[in-house]
């Protein structure tokens, strides 16, 4: 056999080694992606597969890992948040009476539907924790956020088996997100009131945001009035987890 | 087998694998793909600092001199870019996955096929200044490539090429990861080591431009030592002897 022959075999080797290893390991990933429910809502069209490799690694990677905490010496002196719409008058109005008529509604699939105030979430364990908001457009800053954990709220409503997906509203019409059960029961997800040892700031989302320290900014939605459980997501707004994906920005975003 | 044919066959050498070929067409996709979203990522917020964290309210470390997509954002321009954040961001990711997978082929194949040891590798007698000297100066001096050389590489690309293989690529994918919440969750230190995210941020940035010039000197050197001739021998992988001659 000639010397380019058996330069051509190897070559031919070679390349049906990786075909078959390609092929197989998509195969491969696309069960397990089924099976543990690491396809995320807005996994398909053209970024679909660039989104759902970065939520299923991560999903394995995180499963009951804490989120990345800072020493307190690392608090930003001058945070910054980008500015919202103009407040609603609802929201005037709940401001002037200094929050006390703030409600959050929890309802959805869930045995005890709830109305908690923010005395109802005061009463409940507070939690602190210090992390860093990281906005898609570049900047971050680190602060101390003080607040309940979701995963209490969820389980005094009684979280049904079917469920799969946590919805949450901000008072502002139109605006809506998600997370998935494994970040709507990690103790690391707050229902946020305070910031840095004092109540938490309008301008920061006062008087209830929602923090989710290891997703960009744009999930940790502030002013939540309305949490919503859910077994099928499809059923909300175009089906794919949250308002983000209708202007291109990915559900996920843990990047 | 017809004679005409067999010496067809014989006057053709192959200079690339199917795998070289493939995979370096798909990180050239993948590259501009990052290139174009990476700029586009800049757009909202030109400003870079040093350290963990940094926004409006902190000091930069320097400012690009471009108007921003977002007017939170202080800009000697009196006028906001429009906002293509969004599938920037998708792009980018996407891309970001078909360079570190075609990455991982081409490691695989490389270290197997022991490509990087044969082809890359600079040889024992070139690890001295003198023969970076004497590879610089036959540039300068516009001098054919040695009758050896057209079918290998010599010390100036062999280091280039492991330098943006070994070095620059790996960075990327470094800093890349070190600005993901989620990633520096479960490794803090692939922040930390950096000197924190917006650090990591900053290098990215500088290394992308290290990787916008390697591409620049690339196709320049393709074009100056015969455009396509060489393209036609990393797409078809041979090169004709008629043609090295020439």
């Amino acid at each position: 056999m000639s010397p380019s022959k058996l330069i051509t075999r190897r070559k031919m080797i070679y390349g049906g080694v990786a075909v078959v290893a390609g092929a197989g390991g998509l195969a491969a990933a696309d069960r397990m992606a089924k099976r543990y429910g690491l396809i995320p809502p807005d996994g398909a069209g053209i970024y679909g597969p660039g989104e759902t490799l970065t939520y299923a690694c991560q999903r394995i990677l995180n499963a009951n890992r804490p989120a990345r905490q800072f020493p307190r010496s690392m608090i930003s002196k001058n945070p910054f948040a980008n500015e919202v719409a103009p407040p609603t008058d609802e929201f005037k109005k709940l401001l002037a009476g200094g929050f006390k008529d703030w409600r959050l509604v929890v309802d959805g699939t869930v045995a005890h539907p709830l109305v908690l105030s923010l005395a109802d979430l005061k009463s409940m364990p507070i939690h602190s924790q210090i992390t860093e908001v990281a906005c898609e457009e570049g900047w971050s800053y680190i602060a101390e956020w003080i607040g309940t954990p979701l995963s209490g709220v969820l389980q005094e409503a009684g979280v049904l088996p079917q469920s799969r997906y946590v919805v949450y509203y901000p008072i502002e019409k139109g605006l809506w997100e998600s997370i998935d059960m494994a970040d709507a029961t990690d103790p690391h997800t707050l229902l946020t009131m305070g910031m840095n040892d004092g109540d938490l700031p309008v301008g920061f989302g006062g008087p209830l945001r929602l923090r989710l320290p290891r997703q960009l900014g744009y999930k940790s939605l502030k002013y939540v009035t309305h949490i919503t459980v859910t077994d099928d997501i499809r059923k909300f707004g175009s089906g794919k987890g949250s308002v983000d994906p209708d202007y291109g920005y990915t559900w996920y975003a843990g990047i | 087998m017809p004679a005409a044919s067999q010496a067809k066959q014989t006057a053709k050498t192959l200079r690339h694998p199917a795998v070289v070929r493939a995979t370096h067409w798909l990180t050239f996709i993948a590259f501009i793909a990052l290139l174009i979203s990476g700029g586009e990522i800049v757009i909202p917020h030109p400003r870079f600092y040093w350290g963990e964290v940094g926004n409006v309210n902190t000091k930069p470390l320097f400012v690009l001199p471009i108007p921003a997509s977002r007017d939170t954002v202080p800009t000697s321009y009196h006028y906001v870019l429009t906002d293509e954040n969004g599938w920037g961001r998708s792009l980018h990711f996407e891309a970001a996955w078909l360079v570190v997978l075609t990455g991982l082929v081409y490691g695989v194949y490389g270290l197997a096929s022991g490509h990087f040891r044969k082809h890359l590798l600079p040889m024992r007698r070139d690890w001295t200044w003198r023969a970076y000297w004497n590879r610089i100066s036959r540039y300068l001096r516009r001098k054919p490539p040695n009758r050896g050389e057209e079918n290998s590489y010599n010390v100036l690309q062999q280091s280039a090429y492991l330098t943006v293989i070994f070095i620059l690529f790996p960075l990327m994918i470094w800093t890349g990861l070190a600005m993901s919440p989620s990633f520096t969750s479960v490794f803090p230190s692939t922040a930390a080591l950096l000197g924190g995210r917006q650090s990591a941020r900053t290098i990215h940035f500088f290394v992308s431009w290290l990787l916008l010039f390697f591409l620049i000197v690339h196709v320049t050197m393709v074009s100056l030592s015969g455009f396509w001739r060489r393209m036609r021998a990393m797409i078809t992988g041979y090169t004709r002897s008629s043609e090295e001659d020439s």
